[in-house]
């Protein structure tokens, strides 16, 4: 497999190409650090970074849109100030500046027949 | 066939950090339950879980937790958890 071999390693590599889009992890690392190695194990499995928190078909192109960062994520952000994981966040939602509201999923559940 | 029908379940995916929570939650507090990794699941198996999931949270995101009671928490609530469960 390519690519960081660890969470850390993935969260070196990703951050610098995450914040300057305004996408920050999660201060909390106990949410960030199970995200990126759940990230790193579905690497393995599907041979794709599926969303860990919504169910992968295992088919990339069926798949793209769970993909992290997934495509839900520029709205999720916008109005929660943090994706559906929770992995990725704004500063404000950092900086405890907005409610850290539950965010329901976006995501058509058709999607998870395939 | 066994009445399961106040069982509490917990509909989850081994890589979901809110449903590692939600489990860990529901240990500390004691709670009889039975777990279904529904992303371990495979092909008529994984349809079937997917539609019994549907009838308790049409938009089949996880965790969804049903509590037996006709209560049903769709992800990591901790409030509504203790309440529906009067832990």
């Amino acid at each position: 497999m390519s690519g960081p071999a660890t969470p850390q390693a993935l969260h070196d590599m990703l951050r610098k190409i995450q914040e300057p889009k305004g996408y920050f992890f999660n201060k909390d690392m106990d949410m960030t650090m199970p995200l990126l190695e759940s990230l790193l194990v579905n690497k393995q499995r599907y041979g794709y970074m599926a969303c860990p928190c919504r169910l992968a078909l295992g088919e990339f192109e069926k798949d793209r849109d769970i993909v992290c960062p997934c495509v839900y994520r520029e709205d999720d952000v916008k109005e929660y100030g943090a994706c559906f994981c929770g992995l990725y966040v704004s500063q404000a939602w950092n900086d405890d500046e907005i409610p850290h509201d539950i965010v329901p999923e976006r995501r058509p559940p058709e999607k998870l027949f395939g | 066939m066994s009445d399961d029908s106040n069982e509490v379940k917990l509909f989850a995916l081994s890589t979901c950090v809110h449903c590692k929570n939600t489990k860990q939650y529901l240990e500390e507090h004691g709670v009889d339950y039975k777990c279904v990794f529904v992303d371990q699941l495979e092909g008529d198996e994984r349809k079937a879980v997917l539609e019994e999931i549907r009838a308790h949270n049409p938009k089949l995101s996880f965790p969804t937790l049903v509590c037996g009671n006709g209560r049903v928490i769709v992800g990591f609530h901790k409030e509504d958890i203790k309440e529906a469960l009067q832990l």
